[in-house]
């Protein structure tokens, strides 16, 4: 970091600009965590080479669980940035929508027979119609915040009610399980790499925004909709397009976390697959310091967020804390880190700082 | 703001009803409706006057919890967090009833205590480190239902005597009783939960309507940059109404659990969802400035019949509820997006 030589002459400024970062919070967080961690457990960092079940060598330790499992994570916070900022609300029905597109997914590959000892369709043609229909299912959450103007959440919270009863419609209400094993390497492993599969997608999905974001206009148009819907209309630009493109995105993110989830058990379980995954989302794009209420956005910042909550929920884990209590050890952490970030804080703890200087000149 | 609305008041001519008002009379007329079509096509249960009071004992904890949620709405925030209290209200009192001997009145108290402290926190950090509400009351949420199951996460039925009592008591409703098939007369009553809800939704809905108190939420919700400048206290306000939701949602919890009478860590899951439906279709606004507690209360009957229409119409299965649920809450979203954006063409063209 060149910016921590040049500030070494002037340590004041050093401080305050690296607070006034918005990766700060979530890094420090990060650390904060990781370091919690290794002074309670070092060996947990040992990353092992395992066998797995299917008697391939696989990599596996603490660091590799978090960045395995928070792929779903970090995937739904790439659409959700872009949500908030867009329309300055969040889609909370991103979970349900996770439940629909593996359950259309599963319907796909088994067709009418819930055990099928081949596949009916070739998992690519599945996961294209499951993409496409949660990219649909997007559509209509942007088409009711666009266009009929409801505010996102609850335009989302039709989706949020109706989501799991439409998944367990589409097959049924049985529960398919896919026998084939190269259905699993999605969420698993491919055989003779030892990474988990899903760490390369949610790279692959980083990658892709990350250049979108370089080469189009696309973090422009998102932020000047978000910040003045009407300035950024009469310069030009269509903001009912723009946040429905949103919403389509953050629908394709929510395919390909469906992939992921549904490929990881092999089965699907209407209650329960992704449940309160959208609250971890918003969270993630909360804790990356972007503002709910839209406008600016730092994706890397919300991506960040998404491995902290993944970080604290598998160091949870790794203490014994039961899956149902879980929420209230997290609730504490979450508040601890937004008390720390806002305005209103961080303005009476700069101004505490010089105070402080002053009395040990004096 | 003011002299538009007092204006036809005075002079008696019905110029146009606020926005306010409007949403809530779509509210009731549809549920008026909806009600009568059921009783007409559908018949059996619908037409016992039992079945209609049946509506207020299965929905008065939602209705309290409702109330809290429009407060809160009222003002442009939101509060995810009831569900989560009701559930955690429910465990402590049955644990205290149950495994520490404790009484009636104290536990009621401890209902109280609990939704007043959520409030408070809430309240304080949204307020005055105006932390987003959604992610506090998310927060709450996740506390409330964490804490639920560190109390105790095995759920049970509470045998507690003197809250059996109270639980089983019923308040009959004159003149509304039936003839069962003995031929005796059978009272139709409410539980005393319903009491309680409809005590609520008075106290608040003329504290919004008549005081001071009340009509500087509107403001609030309505513009909080105007509303600091006509001198309202936009923070306190802000925490008032957090304050009240989580007070409520104490109260909430307790009659819910007057009605279900056990406990489990999964009472009461999705209420904060039901609660915010509701509120919605009773034509509250989430952006804020718009909402009629009233009309909160036909939301959570709209939302009730709804289901019970479904059900008796022969679509069993476990999906068509929440398909249309969500299919009605569509339908009132887009009505009154409709409504409010034609409303805003026809001020615009009469300046």
């Amino acid at each position: 970091m060149g910016t921590n030589k040049v500030s070494k002459s002037k340590e004041g400024s050093l401080l305050s600009r690296m607070t006034r970062n918005q990766m700060f919070i979530p890094l420090a967080a990060l650390a904060a965590l990781l370091l919690f961690n290794l002074i309670l457990d070092p060996s947990s960092f040992a990353i092992t080479m395992d066998e797995n079940s299917a008697g391939n060598p696989v990599l596996s330790g603490f660091l590799i669980n978090i960045l395995d499992n928070g792929s779903e994570l970090a995937i739904l916070a790439i659409g959700m940035t872009l949500v908030t900022a867009a329309s300055g609300g969040q889609d909370i029905s991103v979970g349900a929508a996770i439940a629909i597109s593996g359950s259309v997914l599963l319907r796909v590959l088994c067709g009418s027979n819930t055990r099928p000892e081949t596949l009916q369709a070739p998992i690519l043609v599945a996961f294209l119609v499951a993409f496409v229909v949660a990219m649909l299912f997007g559509a209509f959450n942007g088409v009711l915040v666009a266009v009929f103007r409801i505010q996102p959440m609850v335009a989302t919270l039709i989706l949020y009610t109706a989501g799991r009863s439409i998944a367990s419609w589409v097959n049924n209400n049985e529960l398919p399980i896919i026998g084939e094993p190269s259905f699993g390497y999605f969420g698993g492993f491919i055989p003779g790499i030892p990474v988990p599969t899903p760490i390369f997608i949610a790279i692959l999905c980083l990658v892709a925004i990350w250049l979108v974001l370089k080469f189009t206009n696309l973090r422009l148009y998102t932020q000047s909709v978000g910040i003045n819907e009407n300035s950024a209309k009469l310069n030009g630009l269509n903001p009912t397009f723009i946040k429905i493109l949103s919403f389509v995105i953050l629908g394709a993110c929510v395919g390909v976390a469906a992939l992921i989830k549904v490929s990881r058990l092999a089965t699907i379980n209407y209650g329960v697959i992704a449940k309160d995954i959208e609250m971890d989302a918003i969270l993630a794009v909360a804790l990356g310091g972007n503002a709910l209420s839209g406008g600016k956005f730092n994706m890397a910042a919300s991506v960040v967020g998404a491995y902290v909550i993944q970080c604290l929920t598998t160091t949870l884990y790794k203490f014994k804390v039961p899956s149902t209590a879980l929420p209230a050890y997290k609730a504490v952490v979450v508040i601890l880190l937004v008390v720390l970030s806002s305005p209103v804080v961080r303005a009476k703890l700069s101004a505490l700082a010089p105070q402080a200087k002053r009395k040990e000149a004096a | 703001m003011a002299k538009t609305s007092s204006a036809p008041k005075q002079g008696g001519a019905k110029k146009s009803l606020n926005d306010t008002s409007l949403l809530m009379l779509i509210t009731v007329v549809v549920f008026v409706v909806m009600y009568l079509g059921a009783m007409l096509i559908l018949k059996g249960g619908f037409l016992k006057p039992q079945a209609f009071l049946n509506l207020f004992n299965d929905n008065a904890s939602l209705i309290i919890l409702s109330c809290g949620m429009s407060l809160v709405m009222i003002t442009g925030g939101i509060d995810i967090s009831v569900g989560g209290v009701t559930a955690l209200v429910c465990m402590c009192c049955a644990v205290y009833l149950d495994k520490m001997g404790g009484n009636v009145a104290v536990s009621a108290l401890l209902a109280l205590a609990i939704g007043l402290g959520f409030g408070l926190v809430q309240g304080f950090l949204v307020a005055y480190l105006e932390i987003q509400p959604f992610i506090v009351t998310l927060a709450g949420m996740f506390f409330a239902k964490g804490m639920t199951t560190i109390v105790n996460s095995e759920p049970f039925n509470v045998a507690h005597e003197g809250f059996k009592a109270l639980s089983g008591t019923r308040v009959n409703v004159p003149g509304m009783g039936t003839v069962n098939k003995l031929g005796e007369y059978v009272n139709a009553y409410v539980e005393i939960g319903v009491v309680v809800a409809l005590v609520v939704v008075i106290l608040m809905f003329c504290m919004l309507r008549w005081t001071k108190f009340g009509r500087s939420f509107y403001a609030v919700g309505g513009n909080s940059q105007s509303a600091l400048m006509l001198g309202i206290n936009v923070k306190r306000t802000k925490f008032m109404s957090h304050l009240l939701c989580g007070l409520l949602a104490g109260v909430g919890g307790f009659v819910y659990f007057l009605h279900v009478a056990s406990c489990a860590p999964s009472h009461a899951s999705g209420a904060e969802m039901n609660a915010i439906a509701s509120s919605i279709i009773g034509g509250t606004l989430l952006t804020g400035g718009v909402g009629n507690i009233v009309g909160t209360m036909f939301g959570v009957l709209s939302l009730s019949t709804i289901k019970n229409i479904v059900s008796s119409a022969g679509l069993g299965e476990a999906w068509w509820t929440g398909i249309t649920t969500a299919a009605m809450l569509c339908l009132f979203l887009v009505i009154q997006s409709v409504v409010m954006s034609v409303r805003k063409k026809k001020q615009l063209g009469v300046k």
